[in-house]
């Protein structure tokens, strides 16, 4: 009977070997869990950040550029340190710091490498790049941050930064992984498309250790990174220098354009920041240094913030009543004093001369005809159609909406309507004695000090402007791309304007004698932004202008806040860079008047004087 | 007296081909282990395993010619002489011995290591071959039964003071041709209890298994009784497994080195392994041999065995390289040659006309069989890592030479079978 036992022995065989076979049929060919576990284990995906584009000034002087910085990368499992004393001074960190980020990789992975220091400058790099070798398992990991060639034009460049984990859950197109930079302000986040290029992608066969043995699938997969596109800006560099150092020290904004293209030579908002603090490794103490000082930095004034346009204003009170053909230009209108406040005296007054004397009793008359052209039974119904008409032209000059400028945070503004003053007081219970102050550039009209230069763009084009941006041509393997952008035209006709500028040319003469400029012919206007207060602080000086007057290449428009009077501080500080942008240089027979700027002389006497 | 056909047609030449082809299989995959596709290697490059391993292959072919020229009586009679000698060498290696991956297992002289445990399976094998069919001797007596044990015993012994557990495994193969001499099954019937329980004790709370036990208990004696002199060894056997179920718990925790418990639970509680530490070579094998799909990467187009994530890939664990480069099928073509050389060994011992050849033949199929189902279960994770080399295959020179002698010397009794039959 013993010889069945060879049966069960047999059996035995046969069976280890069924379920083996099973077994291994259900691990090679039914789980394709391991099939993917084999890829993860071996393949070492590089990604190679491309570089991210540079912004040029419209002269085509850098502005921001990538500086390389290095992380150094560590395997802890190829880790010998010799003498970690060595190494602690050679890298400048505590043996704590060694131990404490020597965990951290480890319990990373023990042989994948990982951030062991971040963002060492080029400079600590090249101290320590000559005795490296000597730590095996730590190698440098080559990176970009921005750099500024100028620590100016913080907000319009804008920052970058890590993506958020809500970004990557909105990135519909996948292109975000965690740790990934991009704009988060300014045309670094308006241009982020263009300017981030094309990430690489090379996926290496490692062996265990991490040591590459070759190419996936012969490189079949990988991608070669593009770098970015570059911006050609439509900055002046030093014309904005320029400005930043006028308004250095003062509340406000400048904004300067190209009348003719709607580029913008200079946006200045101040105070503002050296935006190479939120670049590299400070960028998490830097930031909320920034953001928590109270005069703002971050905020854009030029864009972002609202003030009544003042007596500048009166250039589109005219414009409007020109076009509606309520008033003629050369019309003398009778004016007497006593509606308004005015320094102007009484007397006959046609556009020019109301421009150039900045009357408001003329400007109350001036609107007054525009809103109330007879056509209701009553001032109640009357001055509504009247208004409709008002609020539309005026929105025709860029007023109550954003531009549309190619960064993003601009406000619109506020341009009353109808239906703003019947909320405010009820339908048929209000006229134009209810709203007269939006005559002389009072009242519930908001501006941003770029719709203000823009409009300064649109009297220098004669009834037209150019959507003003910030980037003119996307430069791409060398190639510049222009770009297009829309013209808007503001009325009728042109016919009007030779008044109107006339008016400004006089004005700079009469009420803004410091920002004359004998050889340069500017047209401009000054104005009175009430600050709102009702304390002794001074009201926001505001200025607008163009120049050259009869062939205008600059647009400027500039907020002083607190500093009184348009002419004053506004005045001369645009006339200074009109002249810097004009000629090059500051005559120095003027010179005195960058020091009534940089020292703020504008201020004194000016308490007495409102 | 010869029968007709001779020398050539006595040989089974079966048994020679599949030996032949695995060890030839095994060669192309160990160099497909240790194949560097960056650098430009041969496989006859000596610096590599595969070119050694050609020459140990190439000095296998000595005691082949040695042994088929030899006669066959020898091994009978010198089988005392030849295991003393080995229980010698097994005692000098725990002193003159070099000490590798924590074990005392290897002379070493000059370039050369040799495991004298390897050889001892074929010894043990010998002398209990005869043994057992000396006159007298009945595997159902316990007199028989200890003194068989005792025979395997000394050589374990000394084994466990290197320690190589792997071996300890492999003697225990001598549990299958005692079994068809007439070893009573209930041994086998409480070796696979002991088992059962050994992994009902690792995967269930203890608590539960001595309620388990005390309710078997109990249910059986009540069974019994009518028949009150049953009850008392059932209460023996109760409190042996209680002992046993406590001892593996103390064993695992205690007395076992940490990561032996740990590759044991691997196995079996893998939710407490880390696969990048204790877990990473069952882990890593797995993902070679899982990802090899049904017809394999292509000879040489392994990724995982071949970077470095497999550890002793050319020794113990060479099956993953066949499997990941091979996949299923090629795992298949080599499980279904060992399994046909096993069944073919026991065909052979069985057409042995003495007990002598007929144990000896299953000593050699059992102790194959166990080498290759106990590696190949650990490569697959159906048992714990342990490092015993797949016959023929793993790379090495003891390793490939013990197998090769035992089974050739099988083979030239087998060539005599006729005249051991004129000789009775």
């Amino acid at each position: 009977m013993l010889e069945n036992r060879r049966y069960i022995i047999q059996g035995l065989f046969i069976l280890i070997g069924v379920v083996f076979l099973v077994k291994l049929f259900a691990l090679q060919v039914v789980d394709k869990t391991y099939q993917m576990k084999a890829e993860r284990n071996i393949v070492h995906t590089i990604v190679e950040y491309p570089f991210r584009g540079l912004m040029y000034d419209r002269n085509e002087k850098l502005i921001v550029y990538n500086e390389p910085i290095y992380d150094i990368m560590v395997v802890p499992r190829d880790v010998h340190v010799a003498d970690t004393a060595e190494f602690c001074r050679l890298f400048d960190i505590t043996k704590e710091d060694f131990l404490a980020n020597m965990k951290k990789a480890r319990a990373y992975s023990p042989v994948k490498p990982s951030a062991f220091l971040k963002k060492l400058s080029h400079q600590k790099y090249a101290e320590i790049q000559d005795n490296l070798y000597q730590f095996n398992g730590f190698y440098a990991n080559p990176r970009t941050v921005r750099r500024y060639t100028k620590p100016i034009l913080a907000n319009e460049v804008g920052y970058i930064g890590e993506v958020s984990p809500r970004d990557l859950e909105l990135d519909t197109t996948n292109y975000y992984k965690s740790g990934d930079y991009k704009g988060l302000t300014g045309l670094e986040q308006y241009y982020e498309k263009e300017l981030r290029g094309e990430r690489g992608v090379s996926r290496k066969v490692v062996n265990v250790n991490g040591i590459e043995k070759g190419n996936f699938k012969n490189g079949e997969l990988d991608t070669a990174s593009t770098p970015g596109k570059n911006l050609i800006t439509t900055i002046d560099l030093e014309l904005q220098a320029y400005a930043e150092k006028l308004m250095a020290g003062s509340r406000g904004s400048v904004v300067a354009i190209d009348p003719k293209t709607g580029e913008i030579l200079v946006m200045v908002s101040a105070p503002s920041y050296d935006p190479n603090l939120l670049s590299g490794k400070n960028f998490g103490k830097y930031f909320q240094q920034i953001k928590n000082d109270t005069t703002a930095p971050l905020f854009n004034r030029a864009i972002q913030a609202k003030y009544p346009p003042g007596s500048i204003f009166k250039t589109v009170q005219a414009l409007i009543a020109l076009d509606e053909g309520v008033i003629d230009a050369y019309e003398p209108i009778k004016v007497t004093l006593g509606r308004l406040g005015d320094h102007a005296p009484a007397g006959m007054y046609d556009v020019a001369r109301g421009i150039e004397h900045s009357s408001n009793n003329y400007f109350w008359e001036v609107m007054r005809r525009t809103v109330n052209q007879g056509v209701g039974n009553s001032i109640f119904t009357d001055t509504p159609i009247g208004l409709e008409k008002w609020t539309a032209a005026v929105k025709r000059f860029g007023f109550g909406s954003p531009l549309g400028i190619d960064i993003k945070g601009e406000v619109g503004g506020t341009v009353p309507d109808v239906n703003m003053y019947n909320r405010m007081h009820g339908e048929r219970r209000w006229a134009y004695p209810t709203i007269y102050s939006l005559s002389i550039g009072q009242g519930e009209l908001e501006v941003t000090p770029l719709q203000v230069a823009n409009l300064a763009a649109i009297i220098a084009n004669k009834g037209y402007y150019i959507t003003p941006h910030l980037v003119k041509a996307i430069e791409e393997n060398g190639v510049q791309k222009p770009l297009q952008f829309e013209k808007h035209y503001t009325g009728k006709g042109d016919e009007y304007y030779p008044a109107i500028i006339d008016g400004m040319v006089r004005a700079v003469k009469r009420t803004a004698g410091r920002a004359l400029i004998p050889d340069i012919p500017i047209a401009g206007k000054t104005g009175t932004a009430e600050n709102g207060k009702k304390d002794e602080t001074l009201d926001h000086s505001v200025f607008m202008a163009f120049a050259p007057a009869d062939d205008p290449k600059i647009a400027i428009a500039v907020y002083t806040e607190n500093a009184g009077w348009g002419g004053g501080a506004s005045g001369v500080t645009a006339s200074l860079i009109i002249e810097k942008y004009l000629r090059g240089y500051i005559k120095e027979t003027w010179a005195k008047r960058e020091d009534y700027i940089l020292n703020k002389k504008y201020l004194i006497g000016l308490q007495q004087e409102n | 007296m010869r029968r007709e056909g001779g020398f050539f047609t006595d040989l089974d030449w079966l048994v020679v081909f599949i030996y032949f082809i695995l060890v030839a299989l095994g060669w192309f995959n160990i160099f497909a282990s240790v194949y560097d596709p960056v650098a430009n290697q041969s496989i006859l490059d000596m610096t590599l395993n595969s070119g050694r391993q050609l020459i140990f292959i190439g000095v296998a072919l000595v005691p082949i010619l040695v042994i088929l020229l030899l006669d066959f009586r020898i091994y009978e009679s010198f089988a005392p002489l030849f295991y003393g000698l080995m229980i010698l060498l097994l005692a000098g290696v725990l002193i003159f011995g070099k000490e590798v991956n924590g074990a005392k297992a290897w002379f070493e002289v000059g370039a050369f290591r040799f495991q004298p445990a390897e050889f001892t399976k074929m010894a043990t094998a010998l002398i209990l071959a005869r043994f057992v069919s000396g006159t007298g001797v009945k595997l159902t007596d316990l007199s028989s039964q200890l003194k068989a044990l005792l025979i395997i015993g000394l050589p374990i012994g000394l084994i466990m003071l290197q320690p190589d557990f792997g071996s300890v495994i492999i003697f225990s193969s001598l549990i299958i041709p005692m079994y068809r001499e007439g070893f009573p099954s209930i041994y086998l019937i409480l070796a696979l209890i002991v088992s059962v329980l050994f992994v009902l004790t690792l995967l269930v709370p203890q608590n539960y298994i001595l309620i388990g036990i005390g309710a078997v208990t109990v249910i059986a004696a009540t069974m019994q009784l009518k028949k009150p002199k049953r009850i008392i060894p059932i209460a023996l056997i109760a409190i042996g497994v209680t002992g046993f179920v406590l001892a593996t718990d103390f064993l695992l925790n205690e007395v076992v080195a940490e990561y032996q418990r740990k590759r044991v639970e691997a196995i079996f509680r893998p939710e407490l392994v880390d696969p990048m530490n204790e877990g990473w070579n069952l882990e890593q094998s797995k993902i070679a041999i899982g990802s090899g799909g049904f017809t394999g990467k292509g000879f040489l187009e392994g990724t995982q065995t071949k970077f470095g994530y497999v550890p002793e890939q050319s020794t113990d664990f060479i099956f993953s390289t066949l499997a990941e480069e091979h996949g299923w099928l090629g795992s298949a073509v080599v499980i279904i040659l060992f399994i046909t050389l096993v069944m073919r060994l026991v065909f052979i011992a069985e057409r042995q006309k003495s007990k002598f050849a007929r144990f000896y033949g299953y000593s050699v199929a059992a102790i194959i069989f166990f080498h290759f189902t106990i590696n190949i279960a650990m490569t697959i994770g159906l048992f714990p890592v342990v490092g015993i080399p797949l016959p023929f295959f793993s790379y090495g020179g003891s390793s490939l030479w013990s197998f090769t002698i035992m089974l050739f010397v099988l083979l030239k009794i087998d060539m005599h079978r006729a005249q051991v039959l004129s000789r009775h």
